[in-house]
């Protein structure tokens, strides 16, 4: 696979990278380095033009305001969803998975109109901000191992019929529905509220997302040691309270 | 401009009283020095304590994410070249620590007072300060904290209307846009590495320009303002534009910035930056951080970074490669309970480093160095770690309660 290249584009850092969510990037990066691919990676401004050209697009977390904005401006640029009609991935956390979906409670209280991505719709919750570790059971179509992360979120999603949910919580709020879903997915559109960042957590996410862009079922083997240590770590962390 | 010159009110000496007596039963019990204790002790008798505290005071509040600590100590170091001076030098800096502080400085003439980021407002209005230093606002405790423009914008409401002088960093267009709510500004070039928590414009949302070291926002005209006061190199050049050399003790280019940051106070205060810098050499470490410890015959210097702003500000002072560095992270509540902030800290620029990590998040920052694609070491105490460096200078760098536990094992 040496001669393959991976476009990773990374979407307004400048608004949406609040929860170290250069981590997904960086991940994603290494892994498929590891794997001999030459990797480009473009961090995409909210000033700048959203390249349609790429084959991972991930999305992060960010403030209220910040979301809005980079959610007008993505819908006025209009790259990422003809990225997407051209088969392009997009891993989007926690705002910029509110965004994907086809509206969200923003920072004046009022709705916002995302990209209609996923089948999903978001409002702001009345209990207390979900914050804390989230151990899930991910979707059996996914065949990725229990996935562990960390959530930091007022927000609450709906899933309509387009998508599946990423995950079924044993622990944490996921979507904060209360029915138990966390994120959501369809084809080549992912969404989660769990960051940590959540590829480093789950590096089998980062991996899904490479064979996805490049069309194939398997990728030649990494030394997971570190990841497969801390995964360990943090489900039995999650699982025996302090 | 006098000290204590009026007596405390009956209520407020009980109250005074009371806070000594609850922070000498908790040192007793060996919970530390019971400043916190006492001072929500003498609050709770007399809720206008620190109002009534602070009056007989000349006072200088400083609030930042990064180098309050510091900076209050320096300024503290700068102003006793005119007065007595009380601070809350260990960094109680919550209503209540800063209470207990003033109740034990009752002859000073300067109160130098560390505020807390969130309590700013609130204890601008009790103590009327003359002069409020604001040095940088970046991302920290995101589990808790909360947004870092709102905290911005919630600066900028509790400054509008404030008399005191606000001497302010004009390089962090977070800190400009809260102080510029007030009509007396004292600009400083204190400089910024950090730069991700404002590539958003905080009065309009536009995409900040960055050429340099100047800023502007295009879309609204928001724009860094003059300064007349800043940190060039190894200088602080005044308004005048007269360059006064700094010396300190204290390593780094974010302390050369606290104490421009520093002279600019004290001129407000009457002391010359002469004197000023002169007298902040004193300061050779605080609360520990930058002590450097003998430790099983190596010298390990002790360095706090609690946020990525901190991280970056502190890869700029270490010994460069081969000086072995040990990162120690821990996220208990005191931390805050999120490590995503590991990811944007560029552990890259370790490259070169032997590194040894620590620390009850160790297998986080292991994760984060083998992305990064820098080799470490895994080890199970400060005594492993060490023992895994050569004889010489070791650099160790932790975050809060990481650090704490450093100092601890190894006798600081
Ligand atoms: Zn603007």
């Amino acid at each position: 696979m040496s001669d393959t290249s991976l476009r990773v584009v990374w979407v307004y850092p400048d608004l949406l990278s609040t929860y170290g969510d250069q981590g997904n990037v960086l991940v994603v990066e290494r892994r498929a380095r590891q794997r001999g691919l030459d990797v480009q990676r473009l961090d995409v401004r909210s000033d700048q033009p959203i390249p349609t050209s790429g084959d991972i697009y991930l999305i992060g977390g960010g403030e209220d305001r910040p979301q809005r904005l980079a959610a007008e401006r993505l819908l006025r640029d209009g790259g990422l969803n003809r990225a997407v009609d051209n088969g392009a991935i997009v891993f989007a956390v926690c705002a910029g998975y509110q965004i994907m979906g086809h509206e969200f409670v923003n920072d004046l209280g009022e709705r916002s109109a995302g990209l209609g991505l996923l089948d999903v719709v978001s409002s702001r919750g009345e209990a207390e901000r979900c914050v804390g570790d989230v151990l899930g059971e991910a979707d059996d179509q996914l065949r990725l191992p229990e996935l562990t992360g960390f959530e930091n979120h007022q927000g609450i999603t709906h899933l309509g019929p387009g998508v599946r949910p990423l995950a079924r919580v044993r622990l944490g709020n996921g979507n904060g529905t209360g029915d138990g879903t966390e994120g959501a997915w369809r084809d080549t559109v992912f969404g989660t509220y769990l960051h940590g960042p959540v590829l480093a957590r789950n590096p089998q996410i980062a991996d899904l997302l490479i064979k996805l862009s490049l069309d194939v079922n398997a990728l030649p083997p990494t030394d997971d040691t570190w990841y497969e240590a801390l995964r360990q770590e943090r489900i039995a962390a999650a699982t025996q309270p302090a | 401009m006098a000290g204590n010159t009026e007596p405390l009110s009956p209520r407020s000496r009980l109250a005074v009283t009371a806070g000594r007596a609850a922070a000498a039963v908790s040192r007793a019990a060996g919970r530390g020095s019971g400043s916190v204790i006492g001072g929500k002790v003498a609050l709770r008798l007399d809720p206008d304590l620190l109002q009534r505290l602070a009056q007989h005071l000349d006072v200088v509040l400083v609030s930042a994410t990064n180098g309050k600590t510091t900076t209050t100590r320096l300024i503290a170091e700068a102003l006793r070249a005119n007065g007595e001076v009380v601070s809350n030098a260990l960094g109680a800096n919550m209503p209540a620590g800063i209470t207990s502080a003033l109740a034990g400085g009752s002859d000073a003439r300067y109160g130098v007072i560390e505020v807390d980021e969130k309590y700013l407002a609130g204890v601008a209005r009790d103590v009327t300060p003359k002069a409020i230093a604001l040095l940088n606002l970046s991302r920290d405790q995101l589990d808790r904290a909360g947004e870092t423009r709102m905290l911005a914008e919630r600066w900028r409401e509790g400054l509008s209307g404030q008399k005191a002088v606000i001497i302010a960093n004009a390089d962090d267009p977070l800190v400009v846009w809260a102080a510029s709510s007030s009509p007396n500004v004292v600009w400083v070039a204190a400089g910024q590495e950090w730069k991700d928590d404002a590539w958003s414009c905080p009065a309009c949302g536009g995409v900040m320009q960055r050429p340099g070291d100047d800023w502007f926002c295009a879309e609204c005209g928001f724009r860094r303002p003059l300064p007349t006061w800043a940190l060039s190199g190894d200088h602080v050049l005044d308004p005048h534009g007269s360059a006064w050399p700094i010396h300190l003790q204290l390593p780094g280019r974010a302390n050369k910035a606290n104490a421009a940051t520093s002279a600019a106070v004290a001129a407000a205060f009457g002391v010359p930056p002469q004197v000023a810098l002169e007298r902040m050499y004193a300061v050779k470490a605080v609360a520990g951080r930058y002590d450097v410890v003998q430790y099983q015959g190596r010298d390990m210097r002790l360095l706090l970074a609690k946020n990525p702003a901190g991280w970056l500000e502190t890869f700029s002072l270490i010994d460069p490669p081969p000086t072995p560095v040990i990162l120690s992270v821990n996220a208990r509540s005191a931390d805050g309970t999120d490590t995503s902030w590991l990811w944007d800290v560029d552990y890259g620029r370790l490259a070169g480093h032997p590194i040894c990590v620590l620390g009850d998040r160790k297998l986080d920052l292991a994760v984060r160095l083998e992305v990064a694609g820098v080799p470490f070491q895994v080890c199970e105490s400060p005594e492993d770690a060490v023992r895994r460096c050569p004889p010489g200078r070791i650099e160790t760098i932790a975050n809060y309660t990481a650090f704490q536990d450093l100092r601890r094992a190894v006798g600081n």
